[in-house]
């Protein structure tokens, strides 16, 4: 048998103001991304903000201040580049434009600026204001749906403070891997927020098998202290845990090196996900668990 | 110890195989007889437009304009009616507002007695009659029905493989054109509203002799402020112009026509479109045939007309404005300009198909060229085959034989997914292919928890067969649940995403729901089959 962990003694529990703190931290963060995304001024993709990105896929090596050169001299203004030049491909950006047929512009000023170059369009998108106004209410919808129906789901099959402690767990998860995203600037765009419900989802997968541990061992040791009882089953199932993780870990690594790049950020998403809905289940359901003090004994008799 | 009857689960597991199998052949690179084909299923798992290419498309139907127009063509009528009747009047249009003035009483009697289905509004000086707010509401809606059937007859006559155009909410509609190779030419075709006109031109007036041949871009609007002023713009008149490219430099240039605002005559008549060569300069130009009614009308107008000029416009641009030299009867009339061929073909297209009853506004478009399409099929290739290499090793050193058995369910997991997707005719994306992949990973974790406790139960002192069985018993809530939640948020994804997310959405929540099945009955039923072994098994490879 090979074993990851072998008997752990890990006091998590004595760790958990730490851990907290950390957490906190790192949600509140989230939560100036939300709020910054609602004022309209994070790193909003096109789908959120409206507006238009043009890929487009060249013959040969293109020099970045090429395109830009060749899109000025066209009084094209406000666009951002992004090169990918292994694959010799560039994608132009404009936000929040309200032309929806402004691609065209794009690309004539292209052919035109970079004559001897071959140019084929790899793919556009365009947002109308309206459309992407629509798209951010939706999605924030998407996010209180998955939320409360999660929340119905683990209050139907577990005791009251064990569902606070999954849903904490699970808006810690959302939020945090926002954090991620905003604090490096990365766009926040329908991609991601399927990538944070996909985690949302999973994240209570790991919730789910500690909890089921420490509601098991609670009921057949009645009167050992609650904190202790936690310790001893999370020590108990953190390898598995740990591998249930690891194979999801494994698949997206596989998406994130070898998915391409329509599916980059969604991998990345994932990984950075995996990795703390890991953490989450540890260091913020179960002390949620425990600092929750009821009145109502912690197993159901 | 009794045996356990495996063979049911094993049969079930061959039979939804072999079904995966059977509904998965469309998708194989294989030649199946003729004869063959009839019986099985027909289409499998289509590519979504951002594997295979094309374009998606939301429009806008402004059917405020389309309101707007009645209001409009209504007022000229009222004003015929009223020339008529020679009762004074003067006749504005206010959005879908009439404004009458002149003799106020008169005008009212002539309208309550001609249209019962205004709301008038009667002032000392003036009377407002509206269109009710029943009558605009049918006209936004019939604009959006009159505006499908005229894109779908459209891209009927462009020729793209399996359109979807389908109406959304109150005033969209969703154009998904997959596979097409010119996208931007199929936008234009579909955007454009393609309402033809036949309007004389204002020779009579001597203002138009300082008009300059073209202008400018640029000066046009300078232009428009000069001559549309009051005096300088006769009562009745419109200024339009022609758009003219000079070949060398493709600067754009505009020559102003001064026209007489009546329209004698629209594309309604139109009963044939079709392009031609005129012979002299190879040029193509777009031949059409009015129906008998539009032939008799047009056979009038020439008639009355002749040495005048008489324009002829699509959606506000002159094309052409030739001097009429005699009467022409039986109804036909071409339309020149500088087209190249597709140019052309397109107009003979959208003048068949009839005009838009209102604008339409790109709202979202998204357009994914085949060879994006190409690579990311490539690039969810390799990531598919890289993520079952990892999981399948890691589980196969980790688990030993068990994680062997764990691999083949993961497979099994897979196969069924697809067989499914294709039962189903789902669509795959490339965040559906990110959903499979996800899936792989997913799929063993069930069988992860499963070994982990079957391994608890061997090492608190239970037989392999006892450890199996109380594995399995003691895993069963935890896996429920967790693939629980993840379905949960499945179904909102579905719920919410667009196109490319709801495969996401699909792939996934089937992948999870076929992974109760692989890992609850198919493991399961390997690990009940060891344990039949006439020798009880001492030793678990897990």
């Amino acid at each position: 048998m090979i074993e990851l962990l072998k008997n752990t003694q890990i006091n998590f529990m004595g760790k958990k103001n730490i851990a907290l703190l950390l957490s906190a931290i790192v949600s509140i963060i989230g939560i100036i991304g939300i709020v910054q995304i609602a004022r309209g001024s994070a790193n909003l993709g096109i789908d959120f903000a409206g507006g238009t990105v043009v890929q487009l896929k060249f013959n040969k090596n293109v020099d970045l201040s090429q395109v830009r050169k060749a899109l000025e001299n066209d009084g094209i203004r406000n666009f951002e580049l992004q090169d990918m030049p292994t694959i010799q491909k560039v994608s132009i950006t404009i936000k929040q434009e309200e032309d929806t047929q402004y691609s065209d512009k794009v690309i004539n000023a292209l052919r035109a600026g970079l004559k001897d170059t071959d140019i084929t369009v790899d793919s556009v998108s365009t947002i109308g204001p309206k459309v992407g106004k629509q798209l951010r209410i939706d999605a924030m919808w998407a996010i209180i749906a998955a939320t409360v129906g999660i929340l119905i789901y683990v209050t139907w099959r577990f005791q009251f403070r064990f569902s606070i402690g999954a849903t904490v767990a699970t808006f810690h998860d959302v939020l945090a891997v926002l954090a991620v995203f905003y604090v490096f600037g990365r766009e926040m765009n329908l991609i991601l927020v399927t990538a944070l419900l996909t985690i949302a989802g999973y994240s209570l997968t790991d919730t789910v098998v500690v909890f089921d541990r420490i509601r098991e061992n609670l009921r057949k040791n009645i009167r050992e202290p609650v904190e202790d009882v936690i310790n001893r089953s999370i020590n108990e199932v953190l390898s598995r845990t740990i591998i249930t993780s690891l194979t999801t870990f494994l698949s997206a690594a596989a998406l994130f090196f070898f998915g391409g790049e329509v599916i980059h950020d969604f991998a990345l998403a994932m990984l950075i996900g995996i990795i703390i809905g890991t953490y989450s289940s540890i260091f913020v359901a179960s002390p949620v668990v425990l600092l929750w003090r009821g009145d109502r004994p912690l197993v159901k008799r | 110890m009794k045996k356990k009857n495996v063979k049911w689960r094993f049969l079930l597991i061959l039979v939804a195989l072999m079904l995966s199998f059977v509904y998965l052949l469309p998708n194989l690179p294989l030649s199946i007889p003729e004869s063959f084909k009839k019986i099985l299923p027909e289409s499998g798992i289509n590519l979504g437009l951002d594997l295979q290419g094309g374009i998606y498309l939301i429009y806008e139907v402004e059917g405020q304009k389309a309101a707007e127009l009645t209001a409009s063509r209504l007022a000229n009528t009222l004003r015929k009616l009223l020339d008529k009747d020679s009762i004074k009047n003067t006749v504005t249009v206010k959005g879908t507002s009439i404004e009458l003035s002149g003799e106020v009483t008169k005008i009212k009697d002539a309208l309550v007695k001609n249209y019962a289905n205004l709301d008038l509004a009667i002032e000392e000086e003036k009377i407002t009659a509206s269109l009710q707010e029943r009558e605009i509401k049918w006209i936004k809606d019939n604009a959006v029905e009159q505006a499908l059937e005229t894109i779908r007859n459209r891209v009927d006559q462009f020729g793209v493989a399996e359109p979807m155009i389908t109406r959304r909410g109150e005033n969209e509609i969703i154009v998904q054109l997959p596979g097409v190779k010119d996208p931007k030419r199929a936008i234009e075709l579909i955007g454009k509203t393609a309402v033809l006109e036949f309007k004389l031109v204002d020779d009579e007036s001597t203002v138009s002799a300082e008009y300059p041949n073209a202008v400018t871009a640029a000066d046009e609007k300078q232009f428009l402020e000069k001559y549309t002023k009051e005096d300088k713009l006769p009562k009745g008149d419109i200024i339009l112009f022609e758009r003219r490219t000079a070949r060398e430099t493709g600067e754009v240039f505009k020559k102003p026509y001064l026209l007489k605002s009546e329209t004698i005559l629209s594309g309604d008549f139109i009963s044939e479109a079709r392009v031609a060569i005129d012979s002299r300069d190879n040029q193509p130009y777009v031949s059409i045939k009015l129906d008998t009614e539009g032939a008799k009308l047009f056979e009038e107008i020439t008639a009355n007309n002749v040495k005048k000029r008489l324009a002829i416009i699509l959606d506000g641009n002159v094309y052409s404005a030739p001097v009429i030299q005699e009467r022409i009867a039986g109804g036909t009339a071409q339309i020149s300009g500088t087209f190249t061929m597709d140019e052309a073909k397109d107009l003979s297209i959208v003048l068949r198909a009839g005009s838009l009853p209102a604008p339409i506004k790109i709202e979202q478009n998204v357009t994914v060229g085949p060879s994006l399409g190409r690579d990311s099929i490539e690039a969810g290739k390799r990531a598919g085959i890289a993520a079952f290499l990892l999981v399948v090793v890691f589980m196969a050193l980790y688990y030993k034989l068990s994680g062997v058995i764990a691999d083949a369910a993961m497979l099994l997991n897979i196969l069924f997914l697809l067989g499914a997707m294709a039962a189903l005719n789902a669509t795959l994306t490339m965040p559906g292919i990110a959903g499979v992949i996800l899936t792989m990973g997913m799929a063993v974790d069930t069988n992860v928890l499963m070994f982990e406790r079957i391994r608890e139960e061997l090492r608190s002192g239970k037989t392999p067969r006892a450890a199996v069985d109380a594995g399995y018993d003691k895993a069963f809530f935890t896996i429920v649940d967790s693939h629980v939640t993840t379905l949960i948020t499945s179904a909102v994804l579905f719920q919410f995403g667009t196109g490319p997310i709801k495969g996401f959405a699909v792939t996934l929540s089937i992948g999870i729901a076929i992974n109760l099945f692989t890992s609850l009955i198919g493991t399961k039923a390997v690990f009940d089959y060891m344990m039949n072994a006439k020798r009880e098994v001492k030793k678990l490879s897990i």
